[in-house]
């Protein structure tokens, strides 16, 4: 279990972490989501022990951060940002000077090399050096390196970013089947990515923690999010000022005429449908429907009008 | 202690899988040949003092140029935050580091022993006493030069800097003893036990003095414990 308590990182003057307070419960996996620059990856770096905070509490396993540095690292498996890797190395090498530094050796070895060549496809590459391997590889040999000890903590800052389509699909495969018995954390900024793999997101914004719960439960703290496209023809001035009475428990956001077709954008919250009173007064108004057509708010809005247009409302 | 020597042999093995510790070592041999083979038909001594005269200004290019890449590069390439995330104290990751260049300067002076033989098989009267103590003085210096070159590398994430920090901190303690005519007469007697040459120079003479020895194993903590604060300070950025 992680438990961050009113983390605060500065960078001399400016503010990448302000307060951030969130609990990870064992088994979990974490999203991590923000724009770039938000302090995700200032997040991630000191609950690895690889920066200190200037204020608050880490606690892994119920050990602080500021006194178990050490005993806290042997826990987690990391993958950096970047993935940076010793790429002079040879693939089998970088693995084993992993183990040792974290003194698994002998037979003990063999089983983790075994497994971590299973789980990550490193068979074909195993002897190559780092520089030689594809991005997608490298990505799989850092995450090899980060699994090695079969930690139960597995931090992952932005795994899929800058991989092929079917790289990601690959990773994220990958990171379901060991979200299914240690914690994970992922971090990104690009929502697909870890909506689909996740059990919980964060959102932060410019440092703080601005949305926290599952996707349905973030979807559900928005109201009005249902939007209602319409697009009919030869509707009478008097008959589309008239909607809004046939349907009042609609808002019309956006009215535009081109020639005969008016599109109309209508929205409403989630357990009010206006479909039938809209499609009756189209029946009574003699309109041509052409298009009608529900759009419910992905998350992917919610992360834009929360991060771009200046948080909770 | 287990750390230390992983990462020992992980540097040694990236120096011979890199051509930087073949070009070393090519290059202090011939430096080395050249300057020690030039002078010891001439001189017509059996002694080597002309080798261990020159290999402390070979090592003063040299040492900054194997240790300049050892944590510069790490910054650099940012393998600092993946090898800093690994269970791994400061103090083992600087020592493994630092133990690492020693050897390979240590390499670099075994070569040296060529000339050795070749004093063996030509000369009369040698005095072995005087060689062992010169080899001493010469790792010694090889120890201090790569504790300088460690520290260096420290403090920046560019090994040219790193590289020009090295030459010119050794070279201030290399020169000390070289300027004493223009220091105030009091401080002269300091200064000149900062020296490098002062000590090196006490030991190759056959003088292994505590005090000397004290000199180089204090002055090579010092840098070594300064480059472990500075990678704690790093992560107060």
């Amino acid at each position: 279990m992680i438990r961050v308590e009113n983390l605060v990182k500065n960078y001399g003057d400016v503010k990448a972490v302000r307060s951030i307070n969130f609990d990870v419960k064992d088994g979990e996996i974490l999203g991590f989501l923000g724009a770039n620059g938000a302090g995700k990856t200032t997040t991630l770096k000191v609950i690895t022990g690889y920066l200190t905070a200037t204020a608050g509490n880490v606690y892994v396993n119920d050990l602080n951060i500021a006194e178990h540095s050490l005993e806290i690292r042997r826990q987690i498996g990391y993958l950096a940002e970047l993935n940076p890797l010793y790429l002079e190395m040879k693939v089998f090498d970088l693995l084993e000077f992993t183990a040792q530094i974290r003194q698994i050796e002998g037979k003990e070895f063999r089983n983790a090399l075994t497994r971590v060549i299973d789980q990550c496809g490193l068979a074909g590459v195993l002897h190559r050096t780092v520089g030689e391997c594809s991005k997608g590889y490298r990505q799989r040999i850092g995450l090899a390196t980060a699994i090695l000890h079969d930690p139960q903590i597995l931090i992952m800052d932005e795994p899929v970013t800058g991989l092929d389509p079917n790289q990601i699909v690959e990773i994220r495969e990958l990171i379901k089947e060991l979200g299914r018995e240690k914690m994970v954390i992922i971090s990104s900024h690009i929502l697909q990515e870890i909506e689909a793999t996740v059990d919980r997101i964060i959102i932060i914004h410019q440092g703080e923690i601005i949305a926290n719960g599952t996707s349905d439960e973030l979807m559900s703290s928005f109201r009005g999010q249902t939007q209602l496209k319409l697009e009919i023809k030869g509707g009478s001035e008097a008959s589309l000022s008239a909607l809004k009475d046939a349907a009042p428990e609609a808002t019309i956001t956006n009215q535009a005429a081109i020639g005969e077709i008016t599109k109309i954008d209508l929205e409403y919250a989630k357990d009010a449908d206006p479909r039938e009173a809209v499609f009756r007064h189209a029946v009574k108004s003699k309109w041509t429907v052409l298009e009608m057509a529900t759009h419910r708010a992905q998350l992917e809005d919610i992360f834009r009008k929360l991060t771009v247009e200046g948080g909770p409302e | 202690m287990s750390n230390i020597k992983t990462l020992y042999v992980k540097e040694l093995k990236s120096y011979f899988n890199s051509p930087m510790a073949y070009i070393f070592l090519v290059l202090f041999a011939i430096f080395n040949g050249y300057f020690f083979t030039n002078t010891f038909f001439l001189i017509n001594q059996s002694d080597m003092r002309s080798l261990f005269g020159v290999v402390p200004l070979i090592f003063l290019f040299f040492i900054p140029a194997i240790t300049m890449s050892l944590i510069a590069k790490e910054n650099n390439t940012g393998t600092m935050e993946m090898i800093s995330t690994l269970p791994i104290r400061d103090v083992d990751f600087v020592i493994g580091k630092y133990l690492a260049a020693v050897t390979l300067a240590g390499i670099g002076l075994a070569f040296t022993l060529v000339h050795f033989f070749t004093l063996v098989s030509v000369g009369t009267n040698i005095d072995y006493g005087a060689v062992l103590c010169g080899y001493l003085g010469l790792v010694l210096v090889a120890g201090f030069y790569s504790a300088i070159g460690i520290f260096s590398s420290s403090v920046t994430d560019n090994q040219v800097v790193a590289f020009i920090i090295a030459i010119t901190i050794v070279l201030v303690f290399f020169l000390l003893d070289k300027l004493l005519v223009f220091m105030p007469a009091g401080l002269s007697g300091m200064i000149q036990f900062l020296s490098v040459d002062f000590h090196l120079s006490n030991i190759s003479r056959g003088v292994v003095d505590s005090r000397n020895l004290i000199y180089f194993g204090s002055m090579i903590w010092l840098f070594l414990i300064v480059t472990v604060r500075i990678l704690e300070m790093r992560k107060w950025r």
